[in-house]
């Protein structure tokens, strides 16, 4: 029955998705060598893209930061009315790309979505990494990063507490716990993995899967507190969904500059994520299908069409909340709020930024309302360029450019981004496919576990 | 049991608004008469002198990166033989409900009990909120290690500190002049008299056009001056209540501007 074309039906009207994939041939023995296959064996184009990546993010990445540290912020293209440029941008895109990670693993583990299972590891893995980067990224937005853990509540000899009233605490908070819950769901949904790949691997590796599967045998009563710790974990996450992007949003939306404050920024920006955070996704699980055909097995057409709906009806969302924030600022009708979004819709170069970012947070994904394209994987990889191309531009449109006309004309400003800008902002995409790289040839991807649930027991199949 | 209450709710209360905040030592207040401001500039000019201000040269200027705490804007209104060129000095607001104060996660600034917006350099990370959210830009940050040319570091002034890069500043309202000022009256054993502070901009300005004091003294010339129907403040309606009151401009066809 599951094999048959599954439709859901709203008011008679049918959508038509593809049928799931079956999956209940592959054995659980032919998924553990494909996994460890899939890691262990590394030809020496993966070294190379590997070690590349890595000297990039040593010249685009490391070496600017540390020049930035030597000589000051002065080397940035900030200036006095824009004191938040393309860092704080970043900072906004990262956390957006990690929140796919946390509704797959998540919200879908509650509901029991099926074909979470292949995928959630990945993204999980994003999750973890994005946050990385955001981490460092707040780092290189401050004028005096050795001075980070003065925010940090804990009793001191300069015998201050820290203020709470400021949004920017609330990030502190917020992206801390999401960093910490990630870490510990992600190795807690590993473990039952690591062991399995104990079994069958040799040399180092044994010996980092055994110390890190904490003795886990694969007892009936392992398996129930296992399962009893992710559901914990998953209703612990779920709410971050949420919360954590908004929090993030309140450092724009707890301020009185005309562009920023806006009760809409709140649900714009978790939308936003979402829809960044799932073309992420679908780009990571193009670019593995593609470099690894062992993972088609896993990774099928049925989770692009999936995947593709979900950012469809977040695309939707997206434009929707972007037209409110236009007729927000309409309908406020102050002068300040006027100017900002003359500044923002019509004078070029900012103008072609926000036509391009509807053309491709908008018009183009509403191209999956097709099939064929939500099936089609190279279909699917422009679209997440376009989306998560499109994401940037909105925060890039929002951050620098609501500073570049505020209060008192006198004051106004334009802004570019400096090289060492641009640099960090490519160097911090190289850093986070190095880590990504490196973490997939070290710890597995793929679930197994859950993807042998999705096989069935073999003994009811006749194995 | 009510009581019991009552006295949990005033307990709360009492957390809620810290008693500094109920009565301030002083309220330092300042009133620019544009009546009189002829926009010479002098008040910059004393400003950098006076606050170790570095000059950033003609590139970073072009950039936006001009370090006057106090700054003369002047807009220019219509076009060639009928125009209107208005100017207005602008310096911190040192604002009741400053927009800069909630954002700082590690209390570089916060409202003091002098009724003055202060920043602590040496607690400063630079995060840039104050910056973002102030609504008169009058924050400067300082983007690099600045360096005076050599006869020039024999000038700094030795009662004011000389911000390393990383640190966000801004007008103080001379804050030393205020502390040495209230050191003096706690000497004599006495309080501070009207007319005893006296910021550079205030010193500097020929036309007296600027006029420093404290605002709860009824006898101080600031609190004469705020019953002026030509009163105004800045960006009001933003609700930031500022400390500088600013008196209209009355134009020669009658008409007061802002």
């Amino acid at each position: 029955m599951a094999n048959q074309k599954s439709s859901v039906g709203i008011r008679g009207m049918e959508i038509k998705t593809l049928p799931k994939h079956d999956q209940s041939h592959i054995s659980y023995r032919e998924i553990n060598e494909d996994i460890l296959r899939f890691m262990t064996q590394t030809g020496p184009g993966y070294y190379i893209v590997l070690g590349a990546l890595f000297l990039l993010t040593i010249l685009l990445y490391a070496l600017p930061w540390a020049y930035q540290i030597y000589t000051g912020q002065g080397v940035t293209g900030l200036n006095v009315p824009v004191f938040w440029g393309v860092y704080l941008v970043n900072f906004v895109f990262w956390v957006g790309v990690a929140h796919a990670g946390t509704l797959i693993s998540a919200m879908l583990y509650i509901t029991e979505t099926p074909w979470r299972r292949a995928i959630a590891r990945g993204a999980e893995t994003m999750t973890l990494f994005a946050l990385v980067i955001v981490t460092f990224f707040v780092f290189i937005h401050m004028g005096r990063p050795w001075n980070f853990y003065w925010s940090f509540p804990y009793p001191n000899t300069r015998q201050l507490w820290t203020s709470f009233q400021s949004p920017l605490m609330f990030d502190v908070f917020a992206i801390g716990t999401y960093f910490t819950s990630s870490v510990i769901f992600l190795y807690f949904g590993m473990i039952p993995d690591l062991a399995s790949l104990r079994q069958s691997s040799t040399g180092w590796r044994k010996s980092l899967y055994r110390v890190m599967s904490l003795g886990w045998r694969g007892t009936d009563r392992q398996w129930h507190m296992h399962g009893k710790a992710c559901m914990f974990f998953s209703s612990f996450i779920m709410p971050l969904v949420v919360s954590v992007h908004s929090i993030v949003s309140w450092d724009f939306a707890l301020s009185v500059v005309p562009g920023y404050s806006k009760t809409v920024f709140a649900p714009y920006f978790v939308t936003g994520a979402l829809l960044s955070g799932f073309a992420g996704v679908l780009l990571m699980l193009t670019v593995i299908r593609w470099f690894f055909p062992i993972m088609k097995k896993y990774v099928t057409a049925y989770h692009f069409d999936r995947i593709g709906i979900i950012i469809l009806v977040l695309s939707l969302t997206w434009s929707y909340c972007t037209l409110m924030e236009v007729v927000t600022g309409l309908y406020a009708n102050t002068s300040q709020e006027l100017e900002h979004l003359k500044f923002k819709l019509l004078t070029p170069p900012y103008s072609y930024l926000f036509v391009l970012m509807i053309f491709s947070n908008t018009l183009v994904p509403l191209s999956l309302m097709i099939r064929k394209i939500r099936s089609c994987e190279i279909g699917m990889f422009f679209i997440c360029i376009f989306v998560l191309i499109g994401m940037w531009l909105e925060r890039y449109l929002i951050v620098p450019n609501s500073l570049s006309r505020k209060f008192l004309p006198w004051m106004w400003h334009d802004y570019f981004p400096s090289w060492v800008e641009v640099s960090i902002t490519v160097g911090a995409v190289c850093f986070f496919i190095f880590m990504f790289m490196a973490f997939i040839k070290i710890f597995p991807v793929v679930s197994l576990f859950e993807v042998k649930e999705d096989a069935g027991i073999p003994m009811k199949k006749g194995h | 049991m009510a009581g019991i209450f009552d006295k949990v709710k005033d307990t709360l209360n009492s957390y809620r608004t810290p008693g500094y905040f109920k009565k301030l030592d002083h309220k330092w207040t300042m009133v620019v008469d544009l009546d009189m401001c002829n926009g010479c500039g002098a008040c910059v000019a004393g400003c950098y002198a006076e606050n170790n201000l570095p000059v950033v040269g003609k590139e970073d200027c072009g950039k936006s990166r001009a370090f006057s705490w106090l700054r003369i804007e002047r807009y220019v209104d219509g076009e060639y033989p009928d125009v209107k060129v208005k100017f207005i000095p602008v310096m911190c607001q040192h604002c009741m409900k400053a927009p800069c104060e909630i954002g700082c996660p590690v209390y570089a600034t916060y409202h003091n009990q002098d009724g003055l917006n202060v920043q602590v350099y040496n607690r400063c990370v630079g995060t840039f909120t104050c910056a973002t959210y102030c609504t008169y830009d009058v924050r400067r940050f300082n983007w690099f290690s600045y360096k005076w040319p050599k006869p020039l570091d024999q000038q700094l002034n030795p009662d004011v500190t000389v911000r390393e890069m990383g640190v966000m500043e801004k007008c103080t309202f001379c804050i030393q002049r205020i502390t040495a000022a209230k050191d003096k009256a706690k000497d004599e054993g006495r309080g501070v008299k009207d007319g005893e502070v006296l910021p550079a901009c205030c010193q500097s300005c020929p036309t007296n056009a600027l006029v420093f004091g404290d605002l709860q003294d009824p006898e101080s010339r600031v609190a004469k001056m705020v019953n002026n129907p030509r009163k105004y403040r800045l960006l009001e309606e933003l609700n930031t209540d500022p400390s500088v009151i600013y008196l209209k401009r009355v134009m020669n066809d009658g008409k007061s501007e802002e």
